[in-house]
Parts: structure tokens; C-alpha cells; sequence
């Protein structure tokens, strides 16, 4: 076997690379994108791959597919919030720990309504999460108490003893406690698929009526699995309350655990590192996609469905196959057909994202006049030019993309097929 | 009395719209094990494509129309899309038909608009059905109340004395025997999604003007019907039935009911005061607390009876 090749006990020197990169990465990040705008990005990247990685463990790993993650990090979030209020008001805690504080009180919630959600598994137990998910979206709107109504619950995280002179006033003080919490949770969290419970919710994933054969209680599994997840929902939120200094009851929405599950699933559910490209993905579509079109979470729904039909196995599994292929040295063969199918893809899409931007013109800023620009081009939603032209894009785009799909199709068959014999023969050796 | 008997009629009305709701839902669940987490969007197209039909050719054409093109949209949708993911497992299948409810949620906003449409009931049916103690019972909620009643005879009857019925009963526990026997499974499969999509269509047409037609509409109705069907028990007709009515009066009469804890220990000679621990807990009005009954309920039934009302298997 080849992985062999790069093991000295007792260092796994691969495992120390990546970490330390992903070390890097997380230490030179603001140092390259210096505007205010991307530190706040940064920041919000580093509270999603938490909350993401801790769903993953539940969909990924446990395969329970939630519908109500963010009553954890939202309730994670509100205990934070009004820590930071306890501690403005004179607690003697270190701003910095208060995300741990909002962690252990998703915990608590999820010892309370865990035991309920996990004693079904698969479709029921999404159900049941919707349901959940929406019974604590409703309370939150009943107790403006706790919640603080509509207005939500305001704290200020300038507060407490600023050990080595550290106020965490700034963004960039507040987003290296981002990076390190970030650090530590997905260190923790990989070590957490590493122990013996967490290989235990795989088999509990894969095959149910085996664990309970060998005589574990996969109910029991999956609460403490959930419980754990929870905790790691919880300080995501505990680092948005201290990020934001304001929390309201959007935080428990089940579209928040909408957008938890779409973006874990795109970045790829059955690989680890998978949720952390789905994070990224997550904050660029909120803040950046979402600025650039109105359209946004129309695009973002057909890429979903898509990637479910074509790639179950998100943005992960793509780069894995690919990094199968180059591993084998047959990368080389394919990069044409890559760039013919990225061009006609572009074309395709250049073709459809015109009808769509003009298609929102009319419905929306029809005051506006026919007008609108696109992509530095103007292109008139009432002439019949403009439609003709996008449609005529479009389909050509998607006549040539087919050719080059089937061309691509056969050439990635060709591939794994060698590889595989590639793989036998060595296995032979 | 008067309060008791005109509840119960709206309970009932209610509770009949969700049952049309939860019963397809159901058949789609138990036919193919898929949830249908784009059930509640359907409804909503039904209820847009009502208020356009109604706008063309009148609201008795759109009884029909509306759910036949939902029927077809719903088809569709799993033939070119469902089926090509069964392979892959259950969650798959959820996840595509969670997909395409930010799709729909996002074409209705985009050709009706953000905002709700003016689709109204039709005259011949605005007005009241019957006077009761002085209260009027409006006709259009007994009509509510005889289509859904039709709807439930008519799937009986198809289920239970047709060819196409037993078919579809034989697929559901043994579609590789049925299949040896020359039925087109798939196609079979097909049609069940399609007929479920157009209950729900159907729920939407007569549903969208006794209340709200407005993109949120979807939502605000999709949690209680998953409530229902796992209430009822996971792909039980009668238990989808049984528990759309009891939710349907549950929450009817807890809106209605200007009462609270605080209220109830008073009558007995207990008064609490904001000092009193928990008072935030204790003022709560029973009409507040409405719109997450079906949800304690469902915590409810989880802890003492896992299989849901008539339901059978534990899952």
C-alpha cells in the first residue's frame, strides 16, 4: 500500500503537514485579505466551519440528517450573549471563555431534547428535528424574556480584564480567537472520529442491526454523538454572539438549519474536511453571492440539486476523485476536456443567468425601466433581442457542453478503469 | 355552547385541510419511503396556479386544472429528477426534494411576486351556510369540509377496489414480485408521486382562499403536517386522518381560548405576582402558546408512544 510509504511511527508526518497549513492558513488569512470587509468574512468562515463540522458529525458521520442544528448553536449563541451581559455586569470571566460557556448550555439543551430526537433514526428523526426546530422557533417569539422579542438581545464583548492587553475592540483581535477556537474544534472534532465511539456511530450509520448484534445501544450512540455535536454547535454560537454583539431569534430559524445542511452536503458530508469547504461556500453566498444578485437563492437551490443527483458526495468528493486520478498520473490526459467542459459550462450559464437577472428585472424593478446591466453589458428585458440572444447563448452553450460532457465521460471511464487494474496489479505484487 | 360547536365545525375544517395535506404525504412516504420535504411547496403551487386559473376560466375549472397541473409538475419532477437518486439512499431522496423547495419558494416569488395574491372565494360559495346560536358557519368551510370528505372516499375506493389500487398496494411491500408479473413499477411509482403532489395541489386550490396565498405560506404549513404523519404513524392513512383532526381542533380551540395558567390557579384562589418564579411561564395565554402545541404534542406522543397513533412499525 502505498500510504505506507509516508508513515514513521510514531509521527503521521502527512497528518502534521496539513495541520500545520491549515495552521498557517488560519494565522496569514487576515494578513492577505486586509480590508475590514474580509476580516469580517474571515471571521464569520471560522464560526461556520465549527458549526458545520459539528453537523457533520451528525450527517456525515452518524447519518442523521437534522433539520434543526440551529436551535444549538442559536441557543449556544443566546446563553453567550447573556453571559456577556453577566460578565459586563461584573462575573469575573474572561471574555474569551465565554463561548465555551455557550457550548456547555447547547449541551445542556441537547441532554434535554437529544433524548427525545435521537430515539428514531433516518427519516423520522428528521422529522422529529423539524419539528423541534420548530417548536424552540416558536418559544423563541414567546418569551421576549430570554429571547429579547423582535429586537433580540445586545451585549458588548469590550468588557472584563484585557489580559495582555487584549480587548478584543478590534475585528482582527476577535478574529484570531475566532482562528484559535476554529483550531482547537476541528482538531477535536477529527480526534472525536478517531475514538472508539465515534468509529461506533459510523457502524451505527452503515448498519444499525449489526451494532445492536454485537450489543451496543445505538440509541445510545446517537444521543451522545448528538450531545457532542451540540456542544461544538454551541460555541460556533457563542463565537457569532461575541462576533456580532447581537443576537435575535433568526438564530433558531430553521432557515439557519436550512442553510446548515445545504452548505455541509455541497462542501461534501462523507469526507471530514468537506463541511470546511462547505463553510466557505456558505459565507461567500451570504455575503457575497447575495450582493451580486437577487437571484442568488435560486441559483443556489439548482446547484444543490444538481450536485445531489450528480455528485452525492459534495465539493469534496470531486477533489478526491480528482486527486485519485493525479495520483495515478493520468491528471494530465484530462485537463483538455476540463477546459472545454469549464468554457461551454460558462457559456451555458452566461446564457441562463441573463434570462434569469431579466426575469427578476421585470418582477422586481420594473419601475426602473426595461433596462438593466449585466455583467457590464446592457441588456433590455423587454426587447425581444436580448431574449433571443441570452436563449441562443444558452442553448448553444448546452449543445456544446453535452459533446464535451459525453467526450469527458468516456475519457473518466477509460481512467478508472486503468486505475483499477492499476490497483490490482500492484495488490498482486 | 355557541363558542364549543362553532370551534369544533373550524377545528374540523381545519383539521380536514391538513388531512388532505398529510394523506398524500403519506401515500408518497409509505409507497416509496421518501419524504416529501417539498409536499407543503406543492400545496402552495396548487394555490397559485388556482388564483391564475380562477383569474382565466373561473374557480370550478381551477378545482380541476390546478391540481392536474401540479399532478404533472409533481410527475416530473420524479421522473427526471427523484428517480435518478433512489440508488444513492433515502437521505438523497429527502435532500433533492428539499432542494426543490428553495426552488419553487424562489419561481413563485419570481412570477407571482413577494408579496400575498388577491385570490378569493367564489361567490357562490361567499356567504353562510347555517345560522348556529346567532353564529354564522360560512359555506365555504363546509365546502372545505365535503371536498376533503370526497377526496378520502375517492383515494379509499382507488386503494381498495381497483386494479391500479392493488397494484399499488402489492408495489408498496413487494415491488420485486410485482414487477415479475409485467406491472411497470417505476411508472407505478410515478404516478403515486404525482397523485400525491396533486392532493396537496388540491389542498392548495381550496385551501389558498379560505386563507393566506403568500410565498410563506409553504412554510407556515409545512412543520404541521410533518407533525401529523408522524403523529398519526409513519404511513398510516386512517392515523394520518385521526391526527390531522385532533391537531386541527387542538389548535382551533387554543386560539380561541383567552386563558392562562395564572388565570386558572386564580379561580382556585392562588394569585401570583411578577416576583413569582417562572412568571414569565405562568402569564402565558393558551392562544399564545397555539402555535407550538402540534409540536408538544409530537414530543409528547415520541415519549409515550413511539409508533404514532395507529401506526405499526417502530423506525
Amino acid at each position: 500500500m502505498s500510504s505506507k510509504v509516508y508513515q514513521f511511527k510514531p509521527f503521521n508526518v502527512g497528518r502534521v503537514v496539513i495541520w500545520t497549513l491549515f495552521a498557517l492558513v488560519l494565522l496569514t488569512a487576515p494578513l492577505l485579505f486586509t480590508s475590514s470587509l474580509s476580516q469580517t468574512m474571515l471571521s464569520q468562515m471560522g464560526i461556520a466551519i465549527i458549526v458545520c463540522l459539528s453537523y457533520n458529525i451528525l450527517l456525515g458521520q452518524g447519518g442523521m440528517l437534522s433539520f434543526g442544528h440551529a436551535v444549538y448553536s442559536g441557543m449556544g449563541s443566546f446563553l453567550a450573549i447573556h453571559t456577556l451581559n453577566q460578565v459586563s455586569g461584573g462575573w469575573p470571566l474572561p471574555v474569551s471563555l465565554v463561548p465555551i460557556a455557550g457550548g456547555l448550555a447547547s449541551m445542556a439543551v441537547a441532554i434535554l431534547l437529544g433524548w427525545v430526537t435521537t430515539k428514531k433514526a433516518a427519516t423520522p428523526f428528521a422529522m422529529i428535528t423539524l419539528g423541534i426546530g420548530e417548536l424552540v422557533w416558536a418559544m423563541s417569539l414567546m418569551f421576549p424574556e430570554f429571547f429579547g422579542g423582535e429586537g433580540g438581545v445586545s451585549g458588548n464583548r469590550v468588557v472584563g480584564a484585557k489580559t495582555f492587553g487584549i480587548s478584543y475592540g478590534p475585528q482582527i483581535e476577535l478574529y484570531y480567537l475566532i482562528a484559535v477556537y476554529t483550531f482547537i474544534c476541528t482538531g477535536l472534532m477529527f480526534a472525536f472520529t478517531r475514538t472508539p465511539l465515534g468509529r461506533m456511530l459510523n457502524a451505527v450509520r452503515d448498519n444499525p442491526e449489526r451494532v445492536e448484534f454485537v450489543g451496543y445501544d445505538t440509541q445510545k450512540v446517537r444521543y451522545i454523538a448528538f450531545i457532542i455535536a451540540a456542544f461544538f454547535a454551541g460555541i460556533s454560537g457563542g463565537l457569532a454572539a461575541l462576533n456580532f454583539e447581537i443576537v435575535t431569534s433568526e438564530v433558531v430559524s430553521g432557515y439557519r438549519s436550512g442553510a446548515y445542511l445545504l452548505f455541509t452536503f455541497l462542501g461534501g458530508a462523507t469526507f471530514f474536511f468537506g463541511p470546511i469547504i462547505g463553510a466557505i461556500l456558505m459565507v461567500l453566498a451570504f455575503v457575497l453571492l447575495s450582493e451580486f444578485t437577487k437571484a442568488w437563492l435560486l441559483y443556489l437551490g439548482l446547484v444543490f440539486l444538481f450536485m445531489v443527483m450528480y455528485a452525492p458526495g459534495g465539493v469534496a468528493s470531486l477533489l478526491m476523485m480528482n486527486l485519485r486520478v493525479a495520483k495515478f498520473g493520468h491528471l494530465r490526459k484530462l485537463w483538455v476536456s476540463y477546459l472545454a467542459l469549464g468554457l461551454t459550462a460558462l457559456v451555458v450559464l452566461l446564457g441562463a443567468a441573463a434570462m434569469i437577472e431579466m426575469v427578476y428585472h421585470l418582477q422586481l424593478n420594473s419601475a426602473l425601466g426595461p433596462e438593466l446591466t449585466f455583467l457590464g453589458g446592457t441588456l433590455n428585458s423587454k426587447s425581444l433581442n436580448s431574449w433571443f440572444g441570452s436563449g441562443f447563448v444558452m442553448l448553444t452553450g448546452l449543445g456544446l457542453f453535452e459533446i464535451c460532457r459525453r467526450q469527458f465521460a468516456r475519457e473518466w471511464g477509460q481512467i478508472q478503469e486503468s486505475i483499477e487494474k492499476e490497483i490490482k496489479r500492484m495488490e498482486s505484487l | 355552547m355557541e363558542f364549543y360547536t362553532i370551534s369544533l365545525l373550524n377545528g374540523i375544517s381545519y383539521g380536514m385541510l391538513l388531512f388532505m395535506l398529510s394523506s398524500g404525504l403519506t401515500l408518497i412516504f409509505s409507497m416509496m419511503g421518501v419524504l416529501n420535504f417539498a409536499h407543503a411547496s406543492f400545496y402552495m403551487l396548487g394555490a397559485y396556479f388556482a388564483y391564475t386559473v380562477t383569474s382565466l376560466i373561473g374557480f370550478w375549472a381551477a378545482l380541476l386544472v390546478a391540481p392536474v397541473l401540479v399532478g404533472l409538475v409533481g410527475a416530473a419532477f420524479e421522473k427526471y429528477f427523484l428517480r435518478r437518486v433512489h440508488k444513492f439512499g433515502h437521505v438523497p431522496e429527502l435532500l433533492i426534494t428539499f432542494g426543490l423547495s428553495y426552488i419553487i419558494l424562489e419561481l413563485v416569488q419570481l412570477v407571482w411576486g413577494r408579496s400575498s395574491v388577491d385570490y378569493r372565494v367564489p361567490v357562490a360559495l361567499d356567504g353562510p351556510l347555517f345560522t348556529l346560536f346567532g353564529t354564522q358557519f360560512p359555506m365555504y368551510r363546509g365546502f372545505m369540509m365535503g371536498v376533503a370528505l370526497l377526496m378520502l372516499m375517492a383515494i379509499w375506493l382507488l386503494l381498495t377496489r381497483t386494479r391500479i389500487g392493488l397494484v399499488i398496494q402489492a408495489a408498496l411491500t413487494h415491488p420485486e414480485m410485482v414487477e415479475a408479473l409485467g406491472h411497470n413499477v417505476p411508472r407505478v411509482f410515478m404516478l403515486v408521486f404525482g397523485g400525491g403532489c396533486a392532493l396537496a395541489g388540491l389542498a392548495g386550490v381550496i385551501g389558498g382562499n379560505a386563507y393566506v396565498t403568500e410565498p410563506s405560506m409553504a412554510f407556515s404549513v409545512g412543520g404541521v403536517i410533518f407533525v401529523v404523519v408522524v403523529v398519526g404513524g409513519m404511513g398510516s392513512l386512517a392515523g394520518a386522518f385521526l391526527a390531522s383532526i385532533l391537531i386541527g381542533v387542538l389548535q382551533t380551540f387554543a386560539v380561541a381560548i383567552d386563558a392562562s395558567l395564572m388565570s386558572a390557579l386564580q379561580t382556585v384562589g392562588v394569585t401570583l405576582t411578577p416576583s413569582t418564579f417562572g412568571y414569565a411561564l405562568w402569564k402565558l395565554k393558551l392562544s399564545q402558546v397555539a402555535p407550538i402545541l402540534p409540536y408538544l404534542f409530537l414530543v409528547l406522543i415520541l415519549i409515550f408512544r413511539p409508533k404514532g397513533l395507529l401506526g405499526t412499525r417502530e423506525g
